[in-house]
C-alpha cells in the first residue's frame, strides 16, 4: 500500500534536490533562475507536509512570489549574450566539487547518526493514535498562523510556563511570554532600512545635463 | 524496502536540506554571474531552513517533546532576513553592471592589491 505521507515527501523531496543540482549543473543564467523557481516551490510543499502551513505559504508568496521575481528581473536587465552563460574552468569545478562533498558527508553523517531522529515505525500515523488520546497535537489546532503571530508579538500559546507562585500557593502553568517580540521589532526596522538602501544604491545615474550657456553640471 | 511503505521522520527533511545547502555551496563557488552566486546563496538559506521546520515540526517525532513553534518563527525570520539580502544584494549587481558594463565577479578585482 502506498503511504500518502511518503508518497508526496518523495515527490517534493526529489523535486527540490534535483532541480538544485540542475541549478548548479547548468550555465545559463537563464535557466538557472526558472529552475530555483521550481526547487524552491518543492521546498515549500516540504513545508507543508511538516504540519508548517503558514512558513510553507509565506514561502510561496515571499520567496516564490517576491524574492525570486526580483532575481528573474535582475536576470533580464542584465542577460547581455556573453553573459548568460559563463563557462567555469575544470580547476574550480573539481576543488568546489571535493568541498562540497566532503561537507555532504559531514552533513549526511550528522543526520543519519542520530537515532531519535529516525522514521518511528513503518505504521502509519493514523494507526498509531487511538481515538480516546486525543493526544496528536495537529489535530487539536490544524492551522499555525494565529499561534505564530502571537508568537511573533511576545507571547507563546504553544510553550507553557510554571510560574513563581507566593508562598504557599500552588504553582501556575501558564502560556508563556518568551516570544519574539523584539526580533520581529528588528526585523522590521532591518528590512526597511534595507529597502531604502536598496532603492539608493540602485538609483539611476545623474544624467549629464547642458546648462543654458553651455557648461555641464 | 518499498520506499512509499516508510514513514518520514527528521533525517529524510536532513537529507533533502543537506543536499540543497550543499549544492547551493558549489553554487556560489563556481558561479561566475554575480546573480547566480546570489541564486547560491538562496539555495544554502533554504536548505537551512528546511533543517528548521523539520525540526520543529510535531509530525515528524510523534511523543517527543517538541521544540513548539520556534523552528516556523526562526524559518519565518529566515525568509525575511533572505528577502531584504537579495533586495541588497541585486542593487550592488546593478550597480556594479552600470559602472562595469559586466556582471562577471572575477572582474570586481579593483581594490585587489
Amino acid at each position: 500500500m502506498i503511504h500518502w505521507h511518503s508518497f508526496f515527501f518523495l515527490l517534493f523531496g526529489l523535486t527540490a534536490c534535483v532541480f538544485a543540482l540542475a541549478v548548479v549543473f547548468t550555465n545559463n543564467v537563464v535557466r538557472m533562475a526558472f529552475y530555483l523557481v521550481l526547487s524552491l516551490g518543492a521546498t515549500s510543499g516540504l513545508f507543508f507536509l511538516a504540519g508548517a502551513d503558514f512558513v510553507g505559504a509565506m514561502q510561496l508568496m515571499i520567496y516564490v512570489g517576491g524574492t525570486l521575481v526580483l532575481l528573474v528581473f535582475g536576470v533580464m536587465l542584465t542577460a547581455q549574450s556573453p553573459f548568460i552563460s559563463m563557462k567555469t574552468r575544470a580547476g574550480e569545478w573539481i576543488a568546489s566539487m571535493v568541498a562540497g562533498g566532503l561537507l555532504l558527508w559531514v552533513l549526511l553523517t550528522a543526520a543519519f547518526n542520530v537515532e531519535e531522529w529516525r522514521a518511528v515505525s513503518a505504521v502509519p500515523l493514523t494507526q498509531q493514535t487511538t481515538p480516546g488520546e486525543g493526544t496528536e497535537p495537529g489535530v487539536e489546532t490544524p492551522v499555525t498562523a494565529a499561534r505564530l503571530g502571537l508568537g511573533l508579538l511576545g507571547a507563546r500559546v504553544d510553550r507553557l510556563e510554571v510560574v513563581d507562585a507566593p508562598e504557599g500557593a500552588q504553582s501556575q502553568v501558564v502560556a508563556g511570554l518568551s516570544g519574539y517580540l523584539l526580533p520581529f521589532e528588528i526585523v522590521s526596522v532591518h528590512l526597511l532600512v534595507v529597502l531604502v538602501g536598496a532603492a539608493y544604491l540602485a538609483r539611476p545615474k545623474k544624467r549629464m545635463t547642458t546648462g543654458p550657456h553651455g557648461d555641464t553640471e | 524496502m518499498n520506499p512509499l511503505a516508510e514513514s518520514i521522520g527528521v533525517t529524510h527533511y536532513l537529507i533533502v536540506g543537506a543536499v540543497m545547502f550543499v549544492t547551493g555551496a558549489v553554487c556560489m563557488a563556481t558561479k561566475r554571474n554575480a546573480l547566480g552566486v546570489l541564486m547560491g546563496i538562496e539555495l544554502v538559506l533554504n536548505g537551512a531552513n528546511i533543517n528548521f521546520v523539520a525540526f520543529g515540526s510535531e509530525y515528524l517525532r510523534p511523543g517527543a517533546v517538541g521544540t513548539g513553534l520556534d523552528g516556523q518563527l526562526i524559518a519565518l525570520f529566515v525568509i525575511v532576513l533572505a528577502a531584504a539580502e537579495a533586495a541588497v544584494a541585486l542593487a550592488i549587481t546593478l550597480n556594479f553592471y552600470n559602472n562595469h558594463a559586466t556582471v562577471d565577479v572575477d572582474q570586481a578585482d579593483e581594490l585587489k592589491g
